[in-house]
């Protein structure tokens, strides 16, 4: 953390985006976590994220729940809507908001304490209803804040600061997501802007439910030799599948591949996923067979990352419902109350 | 590229731009932050050491330290630095006490200074307290050269003159004054190890049209007007006053004018406007007083009647780009303008004039009329003459020729001990990292967002009234201290350990002004454009760090760093450091003085 407020100065060739703002303008207040967290970087990457989809801080609605990663909705977008929830509830919190008022950007930020842990069962359900939302968990496999225990992704084999061994099996958030019904699954790195910047405008503009996966090293308790969640360790195990840039559909395609290097997927929204293969032959449209390349990768050590499954025909919560499409705060009191009569009609219906 | 060296001085000098920018290398944020302290003295003698007349150039600097400095690049205006030069000049009180004092040892060493202005008066205070016997010659009654006579005493009170005159005399040169020389062969006769020769650029150029000789009364050369002024010979200027020419002698001309009865009083230029060879702040100033400047304008004649002079005619132009692609002016075609007036300023150049130097002693001088004089030694081609300021490369300004001093005396100090005048000794470089505490430091290191602050001015009726009035009244201490805090104190560095470095971006996400990458490496032309803000100023450097654990480098555009030290607040490991390079020329005596 630091004492003083970044200065507002910037470099004098600082672009704007399409509504006049520059990256700045996405900034939040001065963070408060300990000097080089992975969070931070991912806060950095939300900001240049929204920047770059010439997002409207006012319709995002960020929310959180509790821990180091939940503390961090405060360092972004602070002309944004936010809800620092209860532990683990967020998505909840979330699902009531969007409920509400559909016509928000949802952006749920967790830890792997909060999503994997208190709010496990939260995130499950979350995810299988396909609520319209972008679920970002720092993962560092650490409780920092009460002094660096072994989280639940913590890798089983992995060692903590002090030395001690995990003996229990860590949870993989990108396979409980693919197995819940996630329709837009990616992993990704604090340290890798280049793949995680774009992933977060995919995801933003994604419909459904949107899981990305990011690790996170904590300087503080879990950056040593024997973590698995640290710099080292995860610079040299990152297979990344494909690298992805996300068109808002202005620019069009200019660059040139060889047959089969690159993948085009449409999404709902009109934006388009470019995604350029790493790994041959990764589909990133068929979920099973992208939990069984997980699950084989897995087994040998590597930390899979990139946009690891997509759905672009993806439905969400609002469409099961058949809700209302206006949101809730501009219907009318006759609308939203209509009366004793319309009760007995739904009423008689049921029985 | 290679990665950089940052145990020479010179990259973190040149981050210095305000020092870089000094011809004296003066070590502006050291004493900026020490007036911000209310460390007055201090802050003067940092200037005293390398500048020699720090309340003199506090009121007179051509500052180029001013368009050098960073915070112009990332704010609207640059620190007021010649200001603040001035507070601590103005604030310090009795500084006697922290003088050298005159050598009691003499080295058996004599040097001769022709004029007693700024060059020669720095050769003097370099040379007197390490035991040389220095006697200086001026024909004027009083030390000070063109300081005296051609500054006008309204930006310039005479007792801020004699205070630091004072301060070179009172280490015991030897003041010959009134006394000229006539003859450099007589002196070279005299028994003296090393002459120095700093006699400025004593004559203004004339200008031979029509009506010249006619109306002579009424036309005067600008700096023999404004000396005449200083020393009282002249009390008035006619109602109606023409200024030509477009530099700072020019404002000096036409102000002095509207303080000795000028009403009227226009200054004309050949050039356009924005061309002119005068500092902005003293155009500002000059229009300020109701003086207006009109450009494009060629003198043509004097017109006069009956021995007095009427007007002067003037033809216009306009710039053209002529077949060479060169910026041209051209008449227009237009029907000349008369101007009528009562006299006419000449303040269209000055020139060197060396009828007193014989062309049989050894020193050679070129097509121009100028010596040949050695650029980094100040040596002529007889080796024991040296050159320095005005007279050495032509019309320059105070600074410089106290930058030309200090280096003729490390050279007439080689010279004298029969050492080789080519070998310069290096700058000295302090470096002491600021870190007090987990995220604190010993410099201020919040950046003010303030406005450069205005300097309040006497009243226009009031300064035009006097001519020895003082107009600018300098910085209170509210002012001064707010403007303090403006200076990003650039010679706190950022200093980076690639053997620390953990690549967590953490300084990369924390930078206001986006000056860090990491990226593989590559030559400087292919680096600059694809760094996280395009490096596309060619005057900063880029500092590189050696190869990362993962193949990169940091790359680091020192342009627009804002020194706020957040990059080593957030570094978890201390890759990052903010030190202090404290950059300091070598002067006589290895740079020591007391």
């Amino acid at each position: 953390m630091t004492y003083i407020v970044k200065p507002q100065f910037h470099h004098p060739s600082l672009n704007k985006n399409a509504l006049g703002f520059t990256r700045r303008d996405y900034e939040g207040r001065v963070s408060t976590l300990c000097a080089g967290c992975g969070h931070d970087s991912i806060s950095a990457a939300i900001v240049q994220a929204c920047f770059e989809i010439d997002l409207e801080p006012h319709r995002l609605a960020k929310l959180s729940g509790i821990g180091c990663s939940s503390k961090t909705p405060d360092y972004f977008l602070s002309a944004s809507h936010g809800f620092n929830t209860v532990h683990g509830r967020m998505p909840s919190v979330l699902t009531g908001a969007n409920l509400a008022n559909r016509e928000l950007i949802y952006l749920g930020v967790s830890g792997d304490g909060d999503s994997a842990s208190i709010g496990l069962g939260q995130f499950a359900h979350v995810m299988r209803r396909g609520v319209n939302m972008t679920y970002i968990v720092e993962n560092n496999g650490v409780y920092g804040l009460t002094k660096g225990q072994f989280s639940a992704t913590a890798d089983k084999g992995s060692k903590s600061k002090k030395g001690v061994v995990n003996s229990d099996s860590g949870i993989d958030m990108v396979a409980l997501a693919l197995q819940l019904g996630a329709t837009f699954v990616g992993r990704s790195f604090s340290g890798d802007k280049d793949q995680l910047v774009p992933l977060i405008k995919a995801a933003l503009t994604h419909k459904g439910a949107a899981f990305i996966d990011v690790l996170s090293p904590c300087i503080a308790f879990n950056n040593h030799a024997g973590s698995t969640k640290s710099f080292d360790w995860v610079r040299e195990h990152n297979e990344a599948v494909n690298r992805l840039d996300v068109m808002l559909g202005r620019a069009p395609v200019t660059a040139d591949y060889a047959p089969g290097e690159l993948v085009e997927v449409a999404q709902h929204d009109g934006s388009i996923l470019l995604l350029r293969k790493v790994a041959a032959d990764y589909d990133a449209t068929d979920r099973v067979k992208a939990m069984a390349y997980l699950q084989e990768r897995n087994a040998v050590g590597e930390i899979v990352t990139g946009l690891l499954y997509v759905d672009p025909e993806a439905d969400d919560l609002h469409d099961a419902l058949n809700t209302v499409p206006t949101p809730l705060n501009r219907l009318s009191d006759a609308q939203l109350t209509p009366g004793s009569a319309a009760l007995a009609k739904v009423n008689a219906r049921l029985r | 590229m290679q990665p950089t060296n940052t145990e020479a001085p010179e990259h973190f000098h040149k981050v210095v731009d305000c020092q870089w920018a000094c011809p004296a290398h003066t070590p502006v944020p050291e004493y900026i932050r020490l007036i911000a302290q209310g460390r007055h003295a201090d802050a003067y003698m940092v200037n005293w050491k390398s500048n020699v007349f720090p309340g003199i150039l506090g009121r007179t600097c051509d500052r180029p330290c001013e368009p050098a400095c960073r915070r112009g690049r990332v704010d609207e205006e640059p620190v007021a630095i010649c200001r603040l030069k001035r507070v601590a000049a103005d604030s310090k009180g009795d500084v006697t006490a922290r003088m050298p004092t005159p050598s009691p040892v003499k080295i058996g060493k004599t040097v001769a200074c022709i004029g007693a202005g700024p060059a020669s008066m720095t050769v003097a205070r370099d040379l007197a307290p390490f035991g040389f016997e220095v006697v200086v010659y001026d024909a004027e009654a009083k030390s000070g050269g063109m300081i005296r006579s051609q500054i006008p005493r309204f930006r310039l009170p005479e007792s801020v003159i004699d205070e630091e005159m004072g301060f070179v005399t009172a280490l015991g040169p030897t003041m010959r004054l009134g006394e000229r020389i006539d003859s450099l062969k007589a002196l070279l006769a005299e028994p003296y190890d090393a002459i120095f020769v700093g006699t400025g650029a004593p004559r203004g150029r004339d200008l031979n049209v029509p009506g010249r000789q006619e109306a002579a009364a009424n036309i005067h050369i600008g700096i023999d007007w404004l000396s005449s002024v200083s020393f009282g010979h002249i009390e008035s200027i006619g109602r109606r006053v023409i200024v030509l020419g477009g530099g700072n002698t020019a404002m000096d001309c036409c102000r002095t004018s509207r303080r000795m009865g000028g009403e009227e009083v226009t200054v004309v230029v050949r050039s356009g406007f924005e061309e002119m060879k005068a500092s902005p702040w003293e155009k500002e100033d000059a229009m300020h007083e109701g003086i207006p400047i009109r450009n494009f304008m060629v003198p043509k004649a004097f017109t006069h009647e009956g021995g007095r002079l009427t007007g002067v005619v003037f033809e216009k132009v306009a710039p053209v780009i002529d077949e060479r692609g060169r910026r041209v002016t051209k008449p227009t075609g237009e029907p000349d303008e008369h101007i009528p007036c009562d006299d006419v300023l000449l303040a269209i150049g000055q020139e060197n004039s060396f009828p007193w130097i014989e062309r049989d002693i050894g020193i050679d001088f070129d097509e121009w009329g100028m010596p040949v004089v050695d650029p980094v030694t100040f040596q002529s081609t007889n080796p024991r003459v040296f050159f320095g300021g005005d007279a050495a490369f032509g019309p320059k300004n105070i600074i410089w020729a106290v930058a030309h001093g200090h280096e003729a005396a490390v050279s007439i100090d080689h010279y004298c001990r029969g050492q080789n005048v080519r070998l310069r000794p290096p700058p000295g470089m302090a470096v002491s990292s600021q870190k007090m505490g987990i995220h604190e430091w010993s410099y201020d290191n919040d950046v003010s967002l303030d406005d450069r602050q205005k300097v309040p001015m006497l009243e226009t009726a009031v300064a035009l009234a006097d001519v020895k009035a003082e107009v600018e009244l300098g910085f209170d201490v509210a002012r001064a201290l707010a403007e303090t805090q403006r200076c990003l104190n650039c010679d706190i560095q950022t200093v980076f350990a690639t053997p620390l470095c953990i690549e967590c971006d953490a300084c990369v996400d924390i930078c206001p002004t986006d000056c860090i990458t990491f990226t593989v490496n590559g030559e400087e032309g292919d680096l600059r454009p694809r760094l996280k803000a395009p490096a596309l100023n060619l005057t900063q450097d880029l500092y590189v760090s050696g190869k990362l654990p993962t193949g990169r480098v940091m790359v680091k555009d020192e342009d627009v760093c804002l020194h706020c030290g957040l990059c080593a607040e957030r570094c978890p490991t201390g890759a990052w450091d903010m030190q202090k390079t404290l950059i300091e020329m070598a002067q006589v005596g290895g740079g020591c003085l007391k």
